[in-house]
């Protein structure tokens, strides 16, 4: 068992004829992810990379069962997809676009609340079960189905841990890359909430950054489940300069909140193994996992 | 993007903002000008700067004829103000805001921003405002008041009130806090901020509130938007080496140190500078590349480290992965170094997609490049040649 996606999850893809989009759902096919057709208002009809292209989402949920989608759409558009993907009950919804306007999403966030969607990202590098379905953009190379659950603020990050877990011989139940914005949608403890529900999954990587209280409100729900499986956790940028945004990762919240030792600090009180050192994650996991 | 105080309120005064008349001002005359048509006997003349904690820096001065407000304008005009914000090496004030003098009895503090936790806008307050917000916010945590806002609901009138009486006003300014917070909220949305800030919004000696003083940013992601406020943009406030990174769509913030840093994404980028720093490193810079670079913009990135006099040695970390390939970079870097232009050590770690390629290419085109197999031994031989040459 993966979580939220396994072998027979049903994928379209809004924004399906774009470049990018193209790119990457033909590397998802390949790697044999179902993908079922696409979205792309005004190309209704029309046939990409040999599946059907579909005017709206509740049209080609309609006609292929979909149960997931793979969000290429530009930011200004992105946000009007995520909603009609919402509207159109898709339970699961992957965002890969990088800088949609943050009110936009705050929007979109307000619509999930009333909803069974679920989101991930954006600015996501998406979702991968090993050997199963991949949706989003990441390297698949790497990758071993396995034991670990991975769930990350950041997908350069995220390559490291695969490399080092499946080096260390644990792979990888399911990776996930909640995505580097600050309003987005599932969230640290949504995936360890399903990690911890899946039998497939012994342990959990958690690669946190600067920025937001993510990690903190994880802290608390680790503080809160002490007898669950073990949860290795890294957090960058504890040199952060504080005041400058650092590429996505966020500046450090008004008034001192978000600095990358309060994150650690909350986190190794709740009973996480902290890697120290990027280079380390694998080899925590693997100590953690023996205990 | 941050706006100047005098645009913000400029912006602002078009929602009902209640705020201190005034106007901007180049040239010591045109203050004189200013605080002329104005009228009134007393003008407080402001440096316009994009950073706070300009009153203890000597960026505002409360003056009371004609013949001072041009001296302080012109003592102010050309100058570098430094503030605990600036920087050590300050900024320029290129003019001055000079807006009617207004008593007050009372700084309050009042915020919009993006509450990341709550994925909704809030407001946070407190009823001391002023420069030492943070500090006094950091010893008394429970003496900030927030307000999440539902967009479905938007702002909620008795809530506002409530928050209006805890920061202690009377039934007369909460009326007046709650438009002041419907009107921010309206703008908020208008104009895609991130941050609408009033420190100090004061209660003045009449008894109503004024925003003294406001910051105001706006999301660069929202900017494709409003052309209008785009134009606002002061290029002049951005560090000259970001503002060229920005044209290579790089993400590059400098930093005081040493060592140059090239890194695809955030979070490595991030880790690497971690690493650099338990190694005894010292980074330049945090370079975050993104997937879609292009060689040239690649080799662009790589000029500006090679352009920075106090680097001492540079450090390129990339795994390569979905679009972005090792070798597109190391293509980049040796058109970069083409003119032998290379004049320091340079540690390369790459792994994923096209690594060997990349070793490759660097090999080939003569550029003699250090490579290491682990991101930490990277930053380990980065830092030992910064060191070395620093002697």
């Amino acid at each position: 068992m993966a979580i939220l996606i396994d072998q027979d999850t049903k994928v379209i893809c809004q924004g399906f004829t774009g470049a990018q989009a193209s790119y990457h759902m033909e590397r998802a096919m390949t790697y044999g992810t179902k993908v079922v057709g696409g979205v792309v208002p005004g190309k209704g009809g029309r046939k990409h990379l040999g599946l059907p292209v579909f005017d709206t989402v509740a049209e080609a949920v309609a006609a292929t069962g979909a149960d997931a989608s793979a969000v290429f759409v530009p930011p200004p558009a992105a946000a009007g997809a995520m909603l009609e993907a919402i509207e159109a009950e898709v339970a699961l919804l992957v965002c890969v676009t990088e800088r949609i306007p943050v009110l936009d999403m705050v929007r979109v966030k307000r619509r999930l609340a009333d909803s069974q969607t679920r989101l991930i990202g954006p600015n996501s590098q998406g979702i991968i079960a090993p050997g199963r379905c991949k949706i989003g953009v990441m390297p698949a190379h790497l990758e071993r189905s396995g034991k670990v659950g991975i769930v990350s603020r950041s997908a350069s990050l995220t390559s490291e841990v695969v490399e080092q877990t499946t080096e260390a011989r644990l792979g990888q139940s399911t990776s996930i890359g909640i995505g580097g914005d600050p309003v987005y949608g599932m969230s640290f403890v949504d995936c360890l909430e399903l990690f911890f529900e899946d039998p497939e999954t012994e342990g959990v990587v958690l690669v946190g950054e600067i920025g937001g209280t993510a990690e903190e409100e994880a802290a608390e729900f680790l503080r809160s489940h002490p007898s669950a499986k073990p949860v290795t956790a890294y957090v960058a940028g504890l040199y952060a300069p504080k005041e400058r945004r650092m590429g996505h990762a966020g500046t450090v919240n008004v008034f001192g909140k978000g600095g990358a030792a309060e994150k650690i600090e909350a986190l190794r009180a709740a009973g996480a193994h902290i890697a120290t050192s990027p280079a380390d994650i694998g080899a925590t996991m693997r100590r953690a996992l023996k205990n | 993007m941050n706006l100047h105080e005098h645009q913000a309120k400029a912006v602002l005064r078009e929602y009902g903002i209640a705020m201190p008349e005034g106007a901007n001002a180049v040239t010591p005359a045109e203050a004189g000008q200013a605080a002329d048509n104005l009228g009134g006997g007393t003008w407080a003349v402001k440096a316009q700067v994009h950073a706070g904690l300009r009153q203890k820096a000597g960026g505002i001065h409360l003056v009371s004829s004609l013949e001072e407000v041009r001296r302080i304008a012109a003592d102010l005009l050309g100058s570098r103000l430094i503030t605990p914000q600036t920087g050590p090496e300050g900024k320029v004030v290129k003019s001055v805001y000079v807006e009617h003098a207004v008593g007050y009895t009372h700084e309050l503090y009042l915020a919009a921003l993006v509450d990341r936790s709550a994925s909704r806008v809030s407001f946070i307050a407190a009823r001391e405002g002023g420069d030492n917000i943070e500090e006094r916010v950091a010893s008394e945590p429970g003496s900030l008041l927030h307000l999440v806002i539902d967009p479905d609901r938007g702002i909620e009138r008795d809530a506002a009130l409530a928050l209006a009486r805890k920061l202690g006003l009377n039934d007369e300014q909460g009326e007046q806090a709650l438009a002041i917070m419907s009107a921010t909220y309206r703008a908020f949305f208008d104009l895609d901020a991130s941050l609408i800030e009033y420190n100090p919004l004061v209660v003045a000696n009449s008894g109503d509130l004024l925003a003294l003083d406001v910051k105001m940013v706006l999301d660069d992601n929202a900017l494709f938007r409003h052309q209008d406020l785009e134009a606002l943009r002061d290029e002049d406030e951005v560090d000259p080496t970001e503002l060229e990174a920005q044209r290579f769509e790089l993400n590059y913030v400098k930093l005081p140190g040493d060592i140059g840093v090239m890194v695809n994404g955030a979070g490595l980028a991030l880790s690497t500078i971690d690493l650099l720093k338990t190694h005894g490193g010292e980074p330049a810079d945090f370079m975050d590349i993104r997937p879609e670079a292009t060689r040239d913009q690649i080799a662009g990135g790589f000029g500006l480290l090679l352009k920075n006099p106090k680097v001492k040695s540079i450090l390129v970390n990339v795994y390569g992965g979905g679009i972005l390939r090792c070798d597109t970079v190391a293509e980049g870097i040796a058109a970069a170094c083409r003119d032998g232009n290379l004049k320091v050590p340079l540690v390369v770690r790459a792994a994923g997609t096209n690594c060997e390629l990349a070793r490759k290419v660097l090999v080939n085109q003569g550029i003699p490049a250090i490579f290491a197999d682990t991101m930490d031994d990277a930053a380990a031989q980065a830092a030992q040649a910064a060191n070395r040459g620093g002697g």
